[in-house]
């Protein structure tokens, strides 16, 4: 069962859509906080155990770094190993970039006759290879954001996209403390979105017996604040699902939000 | 009590020759390691929020080529969170070179930079100190501003710094 979901995850994400169960991909950042423009490294995989590397490279053809003045960064050295993704950014600007890597599309599954057939892809893939007339359709869309983020000096405010789940920074996300409280709102496309389930898990999960998970829930103003317990680089997933398709044969639209957020000791 | 704060500073005002003093005394511990770099150090004077209200003596590598010595500014990690990273280093009167194992003292009077006015309340002193393949420490040391009369606060290090010693000087 595990295998399987796993299996899918990984397929999933190779096929640039997101499974529901097995949202366990990350991007880990050699440095958040940096206090002079120099180069950082960063890995990508997709794991059950957050931040070990065990099972496959993450797929990051879609990854977008944004630089502080929001042109894009090129990603350098990049290499897909067996377990993990690498790449090398040049960070040249001072203030706050985003690492994001968002994946849209569409997953369709139908009868012809006896045979089960399958689609996974984009919406325009979706009109041209499913057709019309399928008989027990069934169609989901999904959107998924991975982020991370890095400040060289002072930190930027970070812009909402207004597209899909994702994490509006209220506290910033390179200014976290062990002891302190740090605040964030959810939004789905622009609008606070409220009673979300956010999970919260260390690094270093290979080093204790228990996964001392921080479960929380989004208020009416889609906000939650987190008093982080100790020093760690934290992954963050969050999910939710809607009735808001593009594709109208889609009944539902499952919506997802993965990040990695450093805290420092106080 | 507010009004005596007030009346307090409202004489200092009109006799900066009586300007209150700070002395600052920072001990850097020797310490018996394989691999010795001299701590950056950072001490400051925060306001009961966190802001800052003056920085007093950063002690850092200045001298590397390309500015590298900045690339660990960022390990004096509440300093560089509450006042680094908003700066332009070097500063003059407050960044200097790292300094040897031993006692160093600092005098700051009030009205002149880097302490320059406090209006009269609480506040903290804080020094931090990180070195390079070390480790990090940091302490506080709580007073009153301006101080009534002559006193002496101290906090004692573990690791990375000895003993801090304050003294306030009405």
């Amino acid at each position: 069962m595990k295998r399987t979901l796993k299996l899918a995850a990984a397929l999933a994400f190779c096929l640039q859509l997101p499974a529901a169960h097995a949202h366990n991909f990350w991007l880990l950042p050699s440095s958040t906080v940096l206090s002079k423009a120099s180069y950082i490294t960063v890995d990508a995989a997709v794991a059950n155990d957050i931040f070990h590397f065990n099972h496959v490279p993450l797929r990051v053809d879609n990854l977008v770094v944004s630089a502080p003045d929001g042109s894009t960064v090129p990603t350098e050295n990049l290499q897909q190993g067996k377990l993990r993704t690498v790449f090398d950014l040049n960070l040249t600007q001072t203030g706050t970039y985003r690492l994001a890597v968002v994946n849209d599309g569409v997953m369709a599954m139908w009868k012809e006759g006896d045979q089960p057939k399958r689609f996974r892809g984009n919406a325009e893939g979706f009109a041209k290879e499913v057709p019309a007339n399928a008989t027990e359709l069934r169609v989901t869309e999904s959107v998924s954001r991975l982020e991370t983020f890095v400040t060289v000096g002072k930190p930027t405010a970070i812009q909402p996209t207004g597209k899909g789940l994702e994490l509006v920074p209220v506290t910033h996300p390179n200014d976290l403390f062990a002891g302190e409280s740090a605040t964030f709102r959810f939004q789905v496309d622009g609008k606070p979105a409220a009673g979300i389930e956010v999970v919260l898990v260390r690094g270093g999960s290979r080093y204790r017996n228990q996964l001392e998970e921080i479960k929380l829930t989004t208020d009416a103003e889609g906000k939650f604040s987190v008093k982080w317990p100790q020093a760690g680089m934290y992954w963050l997933d969050a999910d939710v699902t809607d009735d808001k398709t593009t594709v109208k044969q889609a009944k539902e639209r499952r919506l997802s939000y993965v990040a990695t957020f450093e805290v420092l000791p106080e | 009590m507010r009004r005596t704060l007030l009346l307090a500073t409202g004489l200092l005002a009109a006799a900066p020759a009586l300007a209150a003093n700070i002395d600052l005394e920072v001990e850097i511990p020797r310490l018996s390691v394989a691999e010795y770099h001299r701590p950056y150090v950072a001490a400051w004077i925060e306001r009961p929020d966190n802001s800052v209200a003056a920085n007093l003596a950063v002690w850092y590598d200045g001298k590397m080529r390309n500015n590298e010595g900045t690339k660990w500014l960022k390990d004096l990690r509440q300093w560089w969170r509450r006042a680094g990273r908003e700066l332009e280093v070097p500063i003059d009167g407050v960044t200097s070179a790292t300094r040897a194992p031993g006692k160093h003292s600092l005098s700051f009077a009030e009205g002149s930079a880097p302490l320059g006015k406090l209006p009269a309340g609480e506040y903290r002193l804080i020094v931090e100190a990180a070195r390079e393949v070390g480790g990090r420490e940091l302490l506080t040391v709580p007073f009153q501003w301006p101080p009534q009369k002559a006193e002496q606060l101290k906090a004692q290090g573990q690791h990375e710094l000895g003993a801090i010693t304050v003294q306030l000087k009405p």
